[in-house]
Parts: structure tokens; C-alpha cells; sequence
């Protein structure tokens, strides 16, 4: 376990050379959104039907494709990161910018029934509403946050900061302390949604 | 290539996916799954066109420079796959309002995309105020442990929830 629990400072070269390597980083940025579209679209969560059955806990679709993706994710992302192999991109917390912004983003996400990535996908596969509401929604309403954004970093972004950034930085414990029960908890929850709900 | 045919795969094989998916993200191109700032950078090249270059001195625009980086191919690709998957298992259609609006709302397109027109506003307001949207925040950000990450889910979610209970 000595291993796993080093953090790594540096990355592997032949990894940094890709990193930088623009055309193909862009070429490698629609491979994998290709990809990823397609696994919406598998996945029906380009779906309004299934977005908003979620919300009023119908379907448990989006829930568990969620905690799918956590608990490999996770898994993985802090294997390879004991390895040195990538490092962690945390955005800062503030209860001025992601409790508001979240609330903001919650009431968008019930009414348009698309986020941001599924929008495209939903057009993709002919939703009309993704493209005349939703898509150019989002583009006006990213327009006037840019707009308004000296004001609000001024006055409510950075409200309630919290200097960590992540939870094992918050409680100074290694981070296999909290992705090995939050796996543990997320598979516990799946199995009772399986059992409970179908 | 049989199971690109299929209309849905199990939540369980997508999600894990996902998970891999993200692997390769942070590996290869040291970057998270994630969307929305792809629309910030677009609304700014529009307003670019309309305005000028003045619009490059925008504090959020120098934070965020309006170029096409990994993300944006990201979001492009996206729009690719799903055509692609919706057209190989025959479910590419046009769909003006989704079912479960129909029945509650009717079928009237111009209620459907005035109440999407006003969601996807507070979307495209909301993702830039908590930085970060359901991919870059309840994917991403939350299995990398992030604080920011998991208050913005939790307070998504339970605004989401309210505000879908209240329509239907």
C-alpha cells in the first residue's frame, strides 16, 4: 500500500509530449466525445423522458449510470494517480459559487430536461426542443454570466470559499480512506435501487 | 458491430464506460469529462462577430480566451456519437416535444421551446456561476473527491428535484 498512498509530483514525460501535442489533443477531444455522445444516446440520457423521470423518481436511469461511472472513475483516476500517472484538476469551493450556481443549474436542468453535454447529443438524434431551446438557451445564458461576471466574482462567487479542494485535503486523510467507503456506499446503493425500485 | 444497433445498453455497462472513458481523459489529454465552458467560449465567438474584437476584453473572455481547445472538439464529438448510435439502431427522429411533456402540457412546440429557451438560460448561467456542469461536476469532479463538486450535485440536485415536482 506504500505505493499507492505516495503522491506523485511529477508525470511521466511521455505523457507530458502528448499533453502538449495540440492537433493531436484536439483530434483525441473528438474521438472520446464521439464516444461519449454515443454512450449517452446508449444510455438514454439524451432523453428528456428519462432526465425528468429521474427528478421525480420514476426512472433510475441517470442515478445509476451516475454511480456506474463514479465508482469506476474513481477507482481508476486515484489507481493511476498513485502511479504518477495523472494528477487531479478539483475546481475551488465557495457556498457563494457552487451552492448557488448548483441551485441556478438545478432549476435549468428540470425545465430544459437537457444539460449541457446532452443537449448536443440530443440534437444529434433529432430532439427539436435541444436545438431551439435548449442550445441557443444555454449560449445567452453563458453570454450574460460572462457579461455580469466582474460584478458577481466581486460580490457572491467567492462567498463561504473553502481553502481545500478536495475532501481527503479537507480532513487530511489519504484519499483511499474515502474512495474505498464511498464505492463500498455508492454499490450498496445501487444494489437497494435494483432490489427496491426495478 | 451488432450492439451499436441495439437502442440501449444497460445503465450499468454505460456508466462504467463512463468510468473508463474518464480514465483516458485524465491520461491521455490530462484533461476532465466535462462541457459547459464550450458554450461560454461559442456565446463569446458569436458576440465576437456581432461586436468586435472588444469582446475579448471582457474579464470573463481574458479568464476563458475564446479559442477551440480539447472541450470544444469534446462537445462536437458528442453531437457526432449520438447521431451516429441514433441513427444505427434506427432511432434518429424528429421530435419537436418529448412525451412526457405532451402529456402533461400538449403538444404545442412554441410552450415546449419558450419553457427549454428559459431552462437552458438558467443552465447556461447556472454552469458558469458553479463552474461546472453534470459532466464536470457530478461525474468528474465528484469521483476526484472535490468539495466544490459535491456541494454543486447536491444543491443540482435538490433544486432539480423541487422545481420538476413543481411542473408535474
Amino acid at each position: 500500500m506504500s505505493c499507492l498512498r505516495r503522491v506523485a509530483a511529477e508525470t511521466d514525460p511521455m505523457l507530458d509530449r502528448l499533453h502538449q501535442h495540440r492537433r493531436l489533443q484536439l483530434l483525441l477531444g473528438l474521438l472520446m466525445g464521439v464516444l461519449f455522445g454515443i454512450l449517452l444516446q446508449k444510455g438514454g440520457l439524451t432523453h428528456y423522458d428519462v432526465v425528468l423521470g429521474q427528478l421525480l423518481f420514476r426512472d433510475w436511469t441517470v442515478v445509476k449510470i451516475m454511480l456506474s461511472a463514479i465508482i469506476v472513475g474513481a477507482i481508476g483516476i486515484f489507481l493511476l494517480r498513485s502511479f504518477g500517472h495523472v494528477r487531479l484538476q478539483p475546481k475551488p469551493a465557495s457556498l457563494g459559487g457552487s451552492a448557488i450556481g448548483g441551485i441556478i443549474f438545478g432549476a435549468g436542468l428540470a425545465t430544459l430536461g437537457y444539460c449541457p453535454g446532452t443537449v448536443t447529443g440530443a440534437m444529434g438524434q433529432g430532439s427539436y426542443d435541444a436545438l431551439t431551446g435548449g442550445f441557443f438557451g444555454i449560449l445567452v445564458g453563458a453570454g450574460l454570466f460572462a457579461h455580469f461576471y466582474p460584478w458577481l466574482d466581486k460580490h457572491i462567487l467567492n462567498k463561504g470559499r473553502i481553502q481545500a479542494q478536495t475532501f481527503p485535503e479537507l480532513w487530511g486523510v489519504s484519499p483511499w480512506t474515502l474512495v474505498l467507503p464511498m464505492v463500498l456506499v455508492m454499490a450498496l446503493l445501487l444494489w437497494f435501487i435494483e432490489r427496491f425500485s426495478g | 458491430m451488432h450492439w451499436l444497433q441495439m437502442q440501449s445498453w444497460s445503465p450499468y455497462v454505460v456508466g462504467a464506460a463512463m468510468g473508463v472513458l474518464s480514465w483516458f481523459t485524465f491520461l491521455l489529454s490530462d484533461k476532465y469529462l466535462s462541457c459547459s465552458t464550450t458554450y461560454a467560449r461559442l456565446s463569446g465567438m458569436v458576440e465576437r462577430r456581432l461586436r468586435g474584437s472588444v469582446v475579448e476584453q471582457k474579464a470573463f473572455y481574458r479568464k476563458t480566451p475564446l479559442i477551440v481547445d480539447w472541450q470544444f472538439m469534446f462537445v462536437i464529438g458528442i453531437f457526432i456519437g449520438a447521431f451516429l448510435s441514433a441513427f444505427l439502431s434506427d432511432s434518429l427522429h424528429l421530435e419537436m416535444v418529448p412525451e412526457l411533456w405532451r402529456q402533461h402540457f400538449g403538444d404545442t412546440p412554441v410552450l415546449r421551446f419558450l419553457v427549454a429557451f428559459a431552462g437552458g438560460v438558467l443552465m447556461g448561467i447556472g454552469s458558469r456561476w458553479a463552474d461546472g456542469c453534470t459532466s464536470g461536476h457530478a461525474i468528474s469532479g465528484a469521483l476526484q473527491l472535490a468539495i466544490s463538486s459535491w456541494i454543486a450535485v447536491v444543491f443540482l440536485f435538490a433544486s432539480g428535484v423541487i422545481v420538476a415536482q413543481l411542473m408535474y
